[in-house]
């Protein structure tokens, strides 16, 4: 064998490969450090300013120290309960179509793709219909001609169908088919064998599916700045504008007054903090939960 | 107690594929009827239309006539009703995942609606002990899910299902396929015993299987029957050449 | 026909080779307790074949899946009525014409004041922004998917996967309020200088105004938020590409770089070419975080480092305080605009990737 020859072409080859490998290495850190930073430094600014107060008072107006974000705590409770009741019921719904009654067909082609697609809409234009839908006056729609914390549950929940649709479509794809068979051959009705057999076998998988989307809309500012508007006081009502975390972390990252940056900061905490509980959740539970169900 | 079953003409397909030819025959009320055949012979799909199974795939179809006692369950019935009186057992052990064991058993009852808990719990034992699982799971009915038993006690948790609601005719699928040779002569004995009471066809691809449980066997080949006799000729003096060539190994 | 064949004794009873058995069931039995057995017989009988319930059933579940058409059309709806105001005054020029105004004789663009607007700065905004998003992300996004992919040993995998997807999980709220405080400072004084300094002189890096505030910062951020997404994409395309074509090439003596380039990146290239247009669609919608830094001005400058605005931000900024009617119609026009880009943007993306993965379980975006 002659491997003598040529070898300052092999050397070129090994030095491109030793340098293709430092350029993935490279870039893998430039992606993990930004990362890595933004984590600490959140960690640290907002765990300085986080106090209990934070977690039972209400905003101070502009200028005074003090306060918290307690009215938007509750708020992005209710706006979520809202939208959850929305987005979750009609999402597992249109899983349950697109996997039990529509696997193959074009409708249910076409539905998946569109799902697809709506997930990649800008939140600030689904802001933006609801606006019209809600906030306008309008016949048909309770709580319209103003904003409401209605219209911000809204838009949150239109958010969460398509991809609760989707993930609860993929969790059910996982049933295995002799489960289902052995429903028919039961003579279980159909309705009650995708119900209380079909469902129930994928329904870990399905609350994770939930539980991403609800986490997903939970940081969700943009649609709410004109629906939900915020507010500075203490509500939960349906027909009023009301407080919500990311709002809220928003109008105070953009103020003056440093007092607000540190509140701002401390509310990011939490948020991020919720949200990492849920994705771990949902990565804890997928990994062990799904395959117990659907074995 | 069971009833008999008179196939009249039927034919089966799926999509193009023209599965099941012209089959003509009298399944007997409580005895065990076998069928044999090489594998793709449509053995399979001819019990699936036995109970309407065989619909439930997109590209299935059938025609012709099977009249279970004296009901015909394509004309006079709907699929959900025909199987509520005629059970089934797969080939592979399917119990339902998210179940214990009690509720694997009282599935085709309760989803169906039945409540009445003291009767649900006599027929989940009867339906055990019927099916030979009763002494083995009868401490963890409830706390043990039905997917955490053996390959065999699974399958025979599937017949205990089966059972429990009832049924006229058991219809099995290679039962003890997927199973060890101990658990197979367990569920051989199983069948064995039931067919007094009802009446059981099984598929099966092994002769001496067919041989030792049941009293009639029909010998399925390329989509048609082609001999339904008692077992006993069937082995020893069979009327077709075609299933002679396969008992004896020439093929299948 | 005698045959010889091994057939182990029937176990019938000793009444042996009976004849056909009747059809009809005369025989009862007399040892099971036939009064309850019946009982549940007859009360599955009674049951009917819930046809109705089914039916119920079904159209329901159609329903709500029809309601993702219908969420489409309610959007779609909305905001073509909305912007019917400033069409009908504007009609296309809206997409690029500028103004003088009056007073001071200066071109301007958006002008609530004077009822004159033109959404040219936005859709400049935003096509800068994201493209130097994308210029800066893509490289590295698709290094972290080649090193995650290929080069990664396996207990790393898994951490380093996770912590890209928590990226994606990071509210764009969060992401705006570290740059505001964190970027943006830092790139005021220790980047945006030296950028004016040795580049300058093209134009495009003057720095008149340093506030940090600007496209520069606004493309970072962008960059940074829409990695994950672009990474992760890659690596199932790059996933799905089978082992087989790896070795062949392996076994002609690649280096593993060569493997990678050839084996499994022209491979994928359709897939990955999906990707970065997914990224791309994030990065054109993308509001709060960009909001935060592009500095808010309806104006369009060359320079990078100077202020501007993008569709979204001009919505979020200025929707709920609209001045009038003719205001509100012409950001719900650049709302449809961004609609309609998005959803065109996306759906390439997707038939590029699906084209790709077609046939392994997709993971949701």
């Amino acid at each position: 064998m002659r491997t003598g020859q040529n070898t300052l072409r092999a050397k070129i080859r090994t030095l491109t490969d030793h340098a293709a490998t430092g350029l993935a290495i490279l870039s893998t850190i430039l992606v993990v450090a930004p990362l890595v930073a933004i984590f600490v430094y959140l960690i640290f600014k907002g765990a300085s300013s986080l106090s209990l107060d934070f977690f039972i008072k209400i905003p101070k107006p502009e200028g005074e120290s003090g306060g918290g974000m307690a009215n938007a705590i509750v708020g992005s409770g209710i706006l979520l309960g809202l939208a959850s009741l929305i987005g979750v019921p009609i999402g597992i719904a249109g899983g349950i179509f697109l996997s039990e009654f529509g696997r193959g067909t074009k409708l249910a082609n076409a539905i998946r793709f569109t799902a697809d697609v709506l997930n990649g809409v800008p939140s600030i234009v689904m802001g933006v219909a609801v606006y019209a839908l809600v906030v306008k006056p309008s016949r048909f729609m309770p709580f319209s001609g103003h904003f409401s914390a209605f219209s911000g549950g809204v838009a949150l929940g239109i958010m969460m169908i398509p991809t609760v649709c989707r993930t609860t479509e993929e969790m059910l794809l996982m049933v295995p088919h002799a489960v289902r068979e052995a429903a028919l051959g039961l003579g279980v009705p159909n309705w009650r064998s995708v119900l209380s057999i079909t469902v129930k076998t994928a329904s870990p998988g399905i609350i994770t599916g939930c539980m991403l989307a609800f986490a997903r809309v939970a940081g969700e500012t943009a649609p709410l700045i004109f629906t939900a508007l915020g507010n500075s006081f203490w509500s939960t009502n349906l027909d009023q504008p009301i407080a919500a975390l990311p709002l809220q972390i928003y109008v105070y990252a953009i103020s003056p007054y440093d007092d607000q940056h540190r509140l701002a900061w401390a509310g990011a905490l939490v948020l991020i903090a919720l949200i990492v509980i849920a994705v771990s959740l949902v990565r804890y539970v997928t990994s062990r939960g799904v395959l117990k169900g659907a074995s | 107690m069971g009833v008999g079953i008179e196939v009249i003409n039927l034919n089966a397909w799926y999509g193009t594929n023209h599965t099941l030819q012209d089959i003509n025959l009298n399944i007997p009320a409580n005895h065990a009827t076998a069928l044999i055949g090489p594998s793709g012979c449509g053995k399979s799909t001819f019990v699936r239309c036995l109970n309407r199974m065989h619909e439930t795939n997109p590209i299935g179809r059938v025609t012709g006539t099977v009249r279970i006692g004296d009901l015909d369950i394509y004309k006079d019935a709907k699929p959900v009703e025909i199987r509520r009186r005629v059970g089934m057992v797969f080939q592979r052990p399917n119990p339902f995942p998210t179940m214990s064991i009690y509720d694997n058993v009282a599935a085709g009852l309760k989803l169906n609606g039945y409540s009445s808990r003291r009767v649900l719990d006599e027929i989940v034992e009867k339906s055990l002990k019927n099916s030979a699982l009763w002494d083995e799971v009868k401490d963890d009915l409830r706390k043990k899910s039905g997917a955490s038993l053996s390959g065999g006690q699974q399958q025979r948790l599937c017949i205990a299902r089966a059972l429990a609601v009832d049924p006229e005719v058991l219809l099995m699928d290679e039962p003890a396929s997927a199973l060890d040779p101990v658990s197979t002569s367990k569920i051989e004995d199983l069948i064995f015993q039931l067919k007094s009471q009802y009446t059981i066809v099984i598929v099966t691809h092994n002769m001496q299987q067919a041989a030792r449980v049941a009293e009639k066997t029909g010998f399925f080949l390329n989509g048609r029957m082609v001999e339904f006799d008692s077992t006993h000729k069937i082995f020893t003096n069979p009327s077709d050449k075609r299933t002679e060539d396969y008992i004896t190994g020439r093929f299948g | 026909m005698e045959v010889n064949v091994n057939v182990p004794e029937i176990r019938i009873s000793q009444a042996q080779l009976q004849p056909e058995p009747a059809s009809a069931g005369e025989q009862s039995r007399a040892d099971s307790p036939a009064v309850e057995v019946s009982a549940i017989r007859s009360f599955l009988l009674s049951r009917g074949n819930s046809a109705f319930a089914d039916r119920v059933f079904h159209w329901l579940m159609v329903l709500c899946a029809l309601s993702i058409f219908g969420i489409v059309i309610l959007i779609a709806t909305e905001l073509v009525t909305g912007s019917q105001l400033t069409w009908s005054r504007f009609g296309f020029n809206f997409f690029y014409k500028a103004f003088t105004d009056p007073d001071t004789k200066a071109i301007l663009y958006w002008d609530p004041v004077n009822g004159n607007f033109s959404a040219l700065p936005f859709i400049y905004g935003t096509l800068v922004s994201s493209f130097l998003g994308l210029l800066m992300a893509v490289p590295l996004a698709i290094g972290v998917a080649i090193f995650l992919t290929e080069m990664c040993p396996g207990a790393l995998r898994g951490p380093l996967a996770f912590l890209t997807e928590l990226l994606a999980a990071i509210p764009s709220v969060i992401y705006g309020l570290w740059a505001v405080f964190v970027l943006v400072p830092l790139l005021r004084q220790h980047v945006n200088p030296h950028l004016s300094q040795l580049f300058g002189w093209t134009g495009f890096f003057n720095d008149d105004n340093p506030t940090g505030l600007g496209f520069i910062s606004a493309g970072v951020i962008l960059a940074i938020m829409i990695l994950p997404i672009i990474s992760s994409l890659t690596r199932e395309v790059m996933s799905a590409v089978p082992h087989s074509q790896r070795e062949a090439v392996l076994a002609l003596g690649a280096t593993r770089w060569e493997m990678i380039r050839t084996g499994v990146l022209r491979n994928a290239r359709i897939g990955i070419v999906g990707a970065v247009i997914l990224g791309l669609g994030r990065a054109l919608g993308e509001t709060m975080a960009v909001t935060m830094v592009i500095g808010n001005s309806p104006e369009i400058h060359r320079s990078l480092l100077a202020n501007g605005s993008t569709m979204a931000s001009v919505i979020a900024n200025e929707y709920a305080e609209a001045s009038s009617d003719l205001h509100l119609s012409a950001l719900t026009e650049i709302g449809l605009a961004l609609f309609a880009v998005t959803i065109v943007v996306n759906a390439i993306a997707r038939l590029l990737v699906w084209a790709v993965t077609r046939g392994t379980p997709a993971q949701i975006h």
